[in-house]
């Protein structure tokens, strides 16, 4: 097995799912709170990545991370290096691709809160970051485990955003799944098997936990 | 003094939008909102909150401005120094009930906190709780730590929206003294929605009632709740017979007029009140106002004695509510021991007695 390439897609996952929550809780409070008529257009940029092939969404990052794309000269500016065809280049392009992974469990549990413990929050004080911290977050915080797991897992097993932005170098862009790729290609089907296999079963404990969790298996607090 | 005078439309897909259209003062002391449901109780608390923004007037306690819509001041919720409990109290499920008192008041110093909050928490009786959480508190428990979390702050001002329903009259009672005990100490104005009549008399300083958005009466309880005035208000306070009458003419001297319910149906008395003959009207009378006879009565002050049979019977709990057909139709309610003695079914021919002042006019 191609441990190299695993540790790299797991170290990739670890890396989007973390940066991605960081983009995605405001975006997702933007979401679900905000009575902005235009939401509508916000909503749909976020699921695009559902619906565009993962090489189309790859061919515009590649585009834009390029030599001559807008992302890729600032970065040249800034770090003096090119972005494509780097680890960072596909942490950047993973973040799009799995975004509607993490902002819309987001969503669904924020919307989900009873609206008059926010009003009460209020009422008795708080502002908006303290009724976020206290209230907001501990309460949606399946939402919050939700949208961390899925997109580790959604980062984890993608193919095509990759093969388009990073390519296939070893221990920089060559991920678990190009791997398989790579082994199948080869008629290597025994190391295929065992990469394959490995992913079937992170895959399944990220879900069951994602499952777990809401439906309330192992929640902190008392059902209402 | 809490001014309000606002005025907010909501567009519905129906035919009419409602409009809350609303203009009161209160008191310090405890001001009853009354009203059917749907006529703007909550969302009149809501504007004077600050959660929902009027389209147009003004809101002021004392000096303070809350809302003004001429020189487009809204002050936030944060801001208005008000405490507000809301009908499904909203406690924070993940937080203890000493974390829940708390909540309001992380400006002052720890000291003070806990100070706060072991005083408030003996006024209320549930001091010895304050690790529990909200799901692990019984329904009276719940609304003792509801009201301790929004007293606690020190109000202004005290929104109150039916915080004690789905209690017994008992737990009701205890809560409502010391709630009033507190009052005595901090005289600031309450405002306390509810639909409940015992809630209202145990209460009752003054009583505004709200029918369709718009404020109808202002008052004393007894005033304004015993003679309605409209229709929706009648039901609201317990009416169970409102019934279509004509009135056909006036007996000043006997400071009475006599009135044709149900399209001419029966004639009966009620208070001289200002509706000309001819003129329609409707006539709202308590259930529980009507005796029932099962042979002619004589001798009885009385004045009103209708002939009728009884149409149906239902027990609902310790009561007997009957159905009976005296040319209008009434509902009368009697207890099961009247039912027995009288041996009162369906088809037996009864006399109802009503007491001319139990008789209501209502526009």
């Amino acid at each position: 097995m191609n441990t190299e390439a695993l540790f790299l897609s797991l170290r990739l996952a670890a890396t989007v799912s973390i940066l991605l929550l960081a983009l995605a809780l405001p975006l997702a409070y933007g979401l679900a709170f905000s009575t902005w008529r235009g939401k509508f257009l916000l909503e749909s940029v976020v699921a695009l990545p559902l619906v565009l092939p993962p090489t189309v969404l790859g061919f515009y990052a590649l585009v834009a991370m390029g030599p001559r794309g807008p992302l890729g000269k600032i970065w040249q500016m800034v770090f003096g290096h090119p972005l494509a065809f780097t680890f960072a280049g596909l942490v950047l392009a993973s973040m799009l691709y799995s975004l509607p992974f993490a902002v819309q469990p987001l969503v669904a549990s924020f919307e989900s809160l009873d609206h008059r413990l926010l009003d009460a929050s209020a009422v008795l004080g708080a502002d908006r970051a303290r009724t976020f911290l206290r209230i907001i977050l501990p309460l949606a915080w399946p939402g919050v485990l939700t949208a961390l797991v899925l997109s580790f897992a959604h980062t984890l097993g993608e193919f095509g955003v990759v093969l388009m932005v990073g390519g296939n170098l070893p221990g920089i862009t060559r991920t678990v799944s190009i791997d398989i790729y790579d082994r199948v290609q080869a008629l290597d089907y025994t190391a295929a098997h065992q990469t394959a296999l490995l992913l079937l079963l992170i895959s399944f404990v990220v879900l069951s936990i994602v499952y777990g969790v809401n439906r309330r298996v192992w929640s902190p607090w008392p059902a209402k | 003094m809490l001014n309000v005078q606002i005025r907010k439309q909501f567009h519905s897909n129906g035919a009419q939008p409602f409009v809350l259209d609303a203009a009161a003062s209160f008191a310090p002391g405890f001001t009853v909102l009354f009203g059917p449901s749907g006529a703007g109780k909550s969302t009149l608390l809501d504007c004077i909150a600050g959660l929902q923004r009027p389209d147009s007037g003004e809101i002021r306690l004392g000096e303070k401005v809350f809302f003004d819509a001429a020189s487009n001041l809204s002050l936030p919720p944060q801001r208005r120094e008000l405490a507000y409990v809301f009908q499904s109290l909203a406690l924070f499920p993940h937080l203890s009930v000493e974390q829940n008192i708390r909540y309001g008041l992380d400006k002052l110093p720890v000291s003070e906190q806990t100070e706060r909050t072991s005083g408030i928490a003996k006024a209320f009786r549930i001091e010895n709780f304050l690790s529990r959480r909200p799901a692990e508190l019984s329904g009276g428990e719940k609304q003792r730590v509801a009201l301790a979390r929004a007293l606690v702050t020190s109000p202004r001002l005290l929104l109150l929206d039916e915080p004690l329903t789905g209690l017994d009259s008992a737990l009701r009672r205890s809560i409502l003294e010391d709630l009033r005990a507190w009052n005595e100490a901090n005289r600031i104005p309450i405002l306390y929605v509810t639909h409940n009549r015992e809630e209202v008399d145990a209460i009752g300083e003054r009583v505004i009632t709200l029918v369709n958005g718009r404020v109808q009466e202002t008052g004393a309880p007894r005033a304004v709740l015993d003679a309605p005035r409209s229709i929706e208000l009648a039901h609201a306070a317990g009416f169970e017979n409102v019934l279509p009458a004509i009135v056909v003419e006036h007996r000043p001297a006997d400071g009475v007029m006599r009135v044709s319910l149900d399209h001419a149906a029966c004639e009966i008395e009620i208070p001289l009140g200002d509706a000309a003959p001819g003129s329609e009207v409707r006539v709202a009378i308590r259930a529980g106002d009507i005796l029932v006879a099962t042979e002619p009565p004589h001798f009885l002050s009385a004045r009103n004695i209708l002939p009728g049979t009884i149409e149906s019977r239902e027990t609902r709990g310790t009561m007997v509510a009957l159905r009976v057909k005296a040319g209008a139709t009434f509902q009368v309610h009697v207890t099961p021991g009247a039912v027995r003695a009288l041996d009162l079914s369906p088809g037996l021919l009864v006399w109802l007695v009503i007491k001319t002042h139990s008789c209501h006019l209502v526009r």
